[in-house]
């Protein structure tokens, strides 16, 4: 729905349909959702809450459409952007002309956390950093969609992708054959075949690839061996690869096998004891080493995390004109970079109205919604960003479109947002599954998504323009 | 044992592993067919699962218009349709019926409460609430777990004797027809010069022969690429590892045959026939098959498969 409420033509087909479906079929249609996520284990750990260890994302059972058209214009927008974000990770680890021009202050980049040093005059194989992107956007009308940020490090959620189409699948069989929504489930499949061809160049023909994880305890190991089992490769922990002369093994039952392409869901500091944090236990010794002489790719690539902070975030349209010469396709939300003091200024008199995050925060921890904040919140906030400005932006609370949401007492708008996942691979190659992760507030009035902060998942339909 | 008995546990395990193969046969079309047309969706998808149960003519007979309702209708609850679910599940509850003793308690439940549950779910479906689609996709999903139980509870409890290497060969022998047909159905999206550069849109046929049979995640385990057409067949025909494929079939039909010969004292003309029609498997070379013809290969291996049942039937079952 756009923000005046209207449903869009899109969704004509859908409304008709809940009009004639029987509350009663939804709620038990609720129910056996429900049921079946569990059986399958599609369930996540909140960090600080020891009860839910394993807990299921609200899954709404409506879902959300988009028309081929509308897509299409959202797929031209993410190549744009992905493209750029690459050719920005090559660039200030390379020759950093684009500091040079001074489009993006040398400060920035250089002394951003997520920029790794080590990585100064790394080429990645085949200059492909962010293999897999996760771009947040929003819509706030017909006609456009904002990038909410970017996710260059380990986006996740594209399980959650593939699970809610199985699911709705089973649950609603007569929608789909009314509705004729475009397939996702050769994700993997594409996957694989990026991956691949990112090889190194010393690797063998038929190269080898795994998928590393923190281990059963990280929150998102679902989603790390649901992925390893629909790539049919294996899932490692760190202690399952070991470095040999800077090329990298497994331990299997027969004997050491050399690894190629590792999709890492470890962050940086934790990939190699030697290179970054000693205490890692999660890591493999050795293995940057292995990486920074080629023998080994890793995706994401290191160092992702200086194109995907808030503050980089804001520079994104000047940095898109400046690789590819073009206007961006996908806007940014306007922003307020608190490091620049009339900004800062703006924003301390306009506290409740605006969102503050932090410049490097993520998953919708340490965050300031003014709208629904209390003033004690707003208070304490305001000392935070006085204390240290330059860590904080901040933005207008956009009138999120609304998508129609099932719950008690029937079907409720809700505030969405989308994570569709753009592949990189070798040779320029750029792929988006026609789907992704809608995520839901599912509190009325509510803006904040996150699934660490109680916001569900629906699936998401790419369906022909009536 | 009784000829008859054995032919009773034979046809059992025969009709039961067709069940299953209609059920699954149904789940990939209904999704084949509900994908945008971009993606190959509505075209003959529903024709293509009569052929591939092996059902077409008859169904070309009734005079009806070949579309999901009439398909769907004619695969699960038509009685003049000898392998409708419902004919194949009768016919599988008749023959345990007549063999109630040399059954497991478990398997003969298994296979009568699937029973009650098609009657039942053929009442609601009668009654048209206009959820047919919804009905379908569960009573589908218990079929398949008929199977399942029936497999599991014999393979776990029965005594390995003459009456479970019957069982095993009906099962294996029906399996070997159904994975045949399954790709003599889709054998042209299948030959090597079908993938064009740059994926195919026929991406979402192979898939779906895989998710007939439950392969996708084998597959890729297997090969570690994405979806060939070419692989998919290799599979399907030639992997041994793959419980499905018309070698597995035929090691095992090789395996309880020769069983049967050891208690019996004698190999006959069914031992000699699988063993060559296994021996003619493991030789085989995918380019080969390719240059000669995937569809003829597949349509010679069917028949080769009914010879065996034919020898089988006159050496054990009909005296």
């Amino acid at each position: 729905m756009g923000a005046d409420a209207a449903p869009r033509e899109v969704y004509a087909r859908l409304a008709r349909w809940l009009q004639d479906t029987p509350p009663e079929v939804l709620a038990s249609r609720r129910a056996q959702a429900e049921l079946l996520f569990r059986r399958i284990g599609i369930t996540f750990a909140v960090y600080g809450d020891k009860d839910a260890a394993e807990r299921l994302i609200p899954f709404d059972i409506i879902p959300r459409l988009f028309a081929r058209s509308e897509w299409s214009r959202l797929e031209q927008g993410l190549f744009q952007r992905v493209k750029a974000l690459n050719m920005f990770l090559t660039d200030v680890y390379g020759k950093q002309e684009i500091l040079a021009a001074g489009i993006v202050p040398r400060d920035l980049v250089l002394r951003n956390p997520g920029y790794r040093p080590e990585m100064a005059g790394f080429r990645a194989p085949h200059d492909v950093w962010v293999h897999i992107a996760g771009i947040d956007v929003i819509r706030v009308d017909d006609q456009d969609f904002y990038v909410l940020e970017d996710n260059a490090r380990t986006p996740s959620g594209v399980s959650y992708m593939l699970e809610n189409r199985e699911a709705m699948l089973r649950l609603f069989p007569d929608l789909f054959m009314d509705h004729r929504v475009a397939p996702v489930d050769d994700y993997p499949d594409r996957l694989l075949t990026s991956l691949r061809s990112v090889a190194p160049h010393s690797a063998p023909s038929e190269p080898t690839v795994a998928v590393l994880t923190p281990g059963q305890y990280n929150s998102a190991y679902y989603e790390h061996s649901f992925l390893a089992d629909k790539l049919g490769v294996e899932l490692v922990e760190g202690s399952d690869l070991f470095v040999h002369d800077n090329i990298v093994f497994m331990r299997t039952t027969t004997g050491p096998k050399r690894v190629d392409v590792i999709y890492r869901r470890i962050d940086d500091e934790f990939l190699d004891p030697l290179a970054f944090k000693p205490d890692s236990v999660l890591g493999v010794p050795g293995l940057l080493a292995a990486y920074q002489a080629g023998n080994v790719t890793l995706a994401n690539a290191v160092g992702t995390g200086v194109s995907d902070d808030k503050a980089i975030y804001t520079y994104m349209p000047e940095i898109i004109r400046f690789y590819t010469g073009e206007e961006p396709i996908l806007k940014n939300v306007p922003t307020w970079r608190c490091r620049e003091d009339e900004a800062l200024a703006y924003v301390l008199d306009h506290l409740p109205e605006l969102v503050v995050k932090e410049v490097n925060g993520s998953g919708g921890y340490g965050m300031l919604v003014g709208p629904h904040a209390s003033k004690n919140a707003i208070a304490e906030f305001r000392a935070k960003l006085k204390h240290d400005p330059s860590n904080f932006i901040a933005q207008p609370t956009l009138s999120l479109s609304t998508c129609p949401v099932s719950v008690e007492s029937g079907v409720a708008p809700r505030h969405v947002d989308l994570r569709p996942f753009v592949l990189s691979g070798a040779n320029g190659m750029v792929s988006l599954t026609p789907g992704g992760l809608t995520r839901v507030a599912m509190k009325e009035g509510s803006l904040v998504v996150n699934s660490s902060q109680g916001g569900g998942t629906k699936d998401t339909w790419v369906i022909d323009d009536a | 044992m009784l000829a008859r008995t054995a032919d009773n546990l034979y046809w059992f395990a025969r009709y039961v592993e067709r069940a299953d193969h209609v059920a699954r046969i149904i789940e990939a079309t209904s999704r084949l067919a509900a994908l945008p047309r971009a993606y190959g969706g509505a075209t003959s998808e529903w024709e293509s699962a009569l052929i591939s149960s092996g059902v077409i003519e008859r169904f070309n007979k009734t005079g009806r218009e070949i579309n999901e309702a009439n398909a769907i209708a004619f695969l699960v609850v038509d009685t003049e349709n000898p392998s409708s679910i419902h004919s194949c599940m009768e016919a599988a509850r008749r023959n345990a019926r007549a063999v109630r003793t040399a059954l497991t308690i478990e398997t003969w439940e298994a296979v009568n409460a699937a029973w009650l549950e098609l009657l039942r779910y053929e009442r609601e479906r009668a009654k048209g609430r206009g959820l047919e689609r919804d009905d379908l996709g569960r009573f589908l999903a218990l079929v398949k777990k008929m199977a399942l139980d029936v497999d599991g509870s014999a393979y776990r409890m029965m005594l390995r004797s003459e009456a479970f290497y019957f069982m095993r060969l009906g099962h294996f022998v029906e399996r070997a027809d159904n994975t045949a047909r399954l790709l003599d159905v889709k054998y042209h999206v299948l030959l090597p010069d079908n993938e064009a550069v740059g994926g195919s849109l026929d991406y979402f046929q192979w898939s779906a022969i895989l998710r007939a049979v439950s392969a996708n995640t084998a597959y890729h385990w297997v090969y570690r690429e994405s979806v060939k057409p070419w692989l998919v067949a290799d599979l399907l025909i030639l992997r041994a590892e793959m419980p499905r494929s018309l070698t597995a079939c035929y090691e095992n039909i090789v395996r309880w045959l020769d069983l049967l010969a050891r208690d019996y004292g004698r190999q006959g003309k069914a031992q000699r026939h699988a063993h060559a029609m296994l021996a003619k498997l493991q030789a085989a070379d995918l380019k080969i098959i390719f240059q000669n013809g995937l569809h003829e290969f597949i349509e010679g291996f069917i028949a080769d498969n009914d010879r065996l049942d034919i020898v089988m039937a006159e050496q054990y079952l009909v005296h």
